[in-house]
């Protein structure tokens, strides 16, 4: 039963919308307040989204950074930002990977989508 | 005849054209006023550009400038600047202390200069000058430094005392910082260490929590702080909580959450209690409200014992520096009234941010007088602010030069600003 549901939820969840147009609508609600419209964060505080190694590199570390939220300080080109990261935990797999995706081909960034499958076994390994 | 007036008109159209072309050019490299808007009379000129992170500044009665860098600068982090040859731009005269930070003053013949955890001072000569600046006396030692608000603003009274801001680590003191209905802590933790004002004395040797005094409380993060000469009483701008929105969307709209709270100019007696995390004051009601991280809904009132706010800024506008100012250079409206430097917002997104402005309150026996104004406008150098990373400049640091005039610190691009008036 239980491997029967799985195939079933990854062939209808990344059909159900445009993962772009979401990923906006899921970054504007709950990621712009501190990061910013443009993705450029805020000094000191918050850290820009643009060009950086945790938005590009290792998918994992970033899923991760969404489900149990950052609380150590990040140095980026020289300048730390502190401020630390709630969880968004709450958000649901497809949410997580639209804003990761928009996250990673919008603010001069260019790479690869994840997905809701990539985030449900993140989530599951803990 | 006609080939004379052709020359001649040729010649000054070349003229016009160079004196236009030179004219756009040098507006371009040194803008008028530095690019500030200033009420009439007054003018702005940098007086040096590339000095890392300035955070907090003092100047001397010789004019040269001690400025605090919240980010290490070839391995320092105070900077001695001067002019030399008085042409009005400073240069890097020598640089000491291997600490970052923010807090900077001079009291009796010593610099007094902080970290995050930590305030030192450094015994000065006749000139002014650090005679040891390989080795400061350390006064005050252990303090807690979380991951925001720890930066440690000071200001001495004229009593051998020392204040030292100690900022709350937390936005609310939720049990989960920042995060979607994530309820306070009861009876907030942090309030025994952080979350307020500590007095210490000037003069003695590594003192921690238990040798100072918690002089007032429930004051969320203060940057900008200063004494009053008038009536010796010390003056705080609170940094006012975030997130009311991203926290409670339930409760307040993008845009209430823009205005609200108030950024709050306290006068503080000893023993005061602001209220922060419990309450905060909003500017559209006039009312101290009880937090929703403690049972508000925007609307109920707090406990009505916290103190009042003697000025109620708009939102999240940041003041990082506070000024009363003694000086005659100025109109007289200015005399020991405040400038504020406003660091600029970044939680009121998706409104337009506010702030990156040093603004003005008229003040009378120690109590405001008038409204307050935008005094020092155009830091930003755009018409509108839609993200932080967008602005040229960021107000931060504030000084009076023995002169009369203002000085500012932006420590987005490292300038600072020396502000006159023309009498």
């Amino acid at each position: 039963m239980v491997g029967a549901q799985t195939p079933v939820k990854k062939a209808t969840k990344p059909s159900q919308a445009s993962p772009t147009i979401n990923g906006k609508a899921v970054y504007t609600q709950y990621c712009m307040p501190c990061h910013q419209i443009d993705g450029s964060g805020v000094m000191n505080m918050n850290p820009p989204l643009i060009k950086t190694t945790y938005v590009l590199g290792d998918q994992t570390r970033l899923i991760n950074i969404l489900l149990k939220g950052y609380n150590k300080g990040v140095v980026i080109d020289e300048d730390e930002y502190t401020n630390p990261m709630p969880s968004f935990s709450y958000l649901s797999d497809t949410q997580i990977a639209a804003v990761l995706t928009y996250v990673r081909n919008n603010f001069q960034n260019k790479a690869s989508a994840i997905t809701a499958a990539q985030v449900k076994k993140v989530r599951s390994s803990k | 005849m006609r080939t004379k007036n052709i020359a001649v008109y040729t010649l000054a159209t070349l003229l016009l054209f160079c004196f236009a072309f030179t004219k756009a050019t040098k507006q371009d490299k040194d803008p008028q006023n530095a690019g500030l808007v200033l009420p009439a009379g007054f003018t702005a000129s940098k007086i040096i550009e590339n000095t890392g992170r300035p955070r907090h500044i003092v100047v001397t009665k010789s004019g040269e400038i001690y400025v605090k860098l919240f980010r290490l600068l070839n391995g320092k982090g105070i900077l001695l600047l001067s002019d030399d040859d008085k042409d009005g731009k400073y240069t890097v005269k020598s640089s000491f202390g291997n600490y970052a930070g923010t807090g900077i003053a001079i009291k009796n013949g010593y610099l007094y200069a902080s970290s995050d955890e930590e305030v030192f001072r450094y015994k000065l000569d006749g000139n002014e000058h650090v005679i040891d600046p390989d080795h400061p006396e350390k006064i005050i030692t252990g303090l807690l430094a979380g991951k925001q608000h720890q930066t440690k603003s000071i200001v001495l009274d004229n009593d051998n005392n020392i204040y030292v801001n100690i900022g709350a680590k937390l936005n609310s003191c939720q049990e989960k910082d920042r995060a979607l209905h994530s309820p306070g802590i009861p009876g907030c933790p942090l309030l025994d260490s952080m979350g307020g004002i500590w007095k210490f004395k000037a003069d003695r040797l590594n003192q921690s929590y238990s040798q100072g005094e918690r002089y007032a409380t429930g004051l969320r993060n203060v940057m900008g702080l200063d004494w009053n000469q008038t009536n010796n009483t010390l003056y705080v701008m609170q940094h006012g909580r975030d997130n009311l929105h991203s926290s409670w969307p339930e409760l307040y709209t993008d845009k209430q959450s823009a205005e609200l709270p108030a950024e709050c100019m306290y006068k503080i007696q000893k023993g005061d209690n602001a209220g922060w995390p419990y309450i905060y004051y909003d500017q559209i009601q006039h009312k101290k409200i009880l937090a929703p991280e403690y049972g508000g809904d925007g609307k109920i009132e707090g406990n009505k014992n916290y103190i009042d706010p003697i000025v109620a800024f708009p939102g999240h506008m940041a003041p990082n520096g506070l000024l009363f100012y003694t000086g005659n250079l100025f109109p007289e409206k200015y005399k020991n009234g405040a400038f504020i430097a406003f660091h600029g917002s970044w939680n009121r997104s998706p409104e337009p941010q506010e702030g990156y402005y040093v603004a003005f309150v008229p003040f009378k026996n120690g109590m405001p007088s008038g409204k307050w104004e935008v005094f020092a406008n155009g830091f930003s150098g755009l018409t509108e602010v839609i993200s932080p990373g967008q602005a040229q400049h960021r107000p931060c640091g504030l000084a009076q030069g023995p002169d009369g005039s203002l000085y500012v610190t932006d420590d987005a691009k490292g300038s600072i600003f020396k502000i006159s008036y023309n009498r």
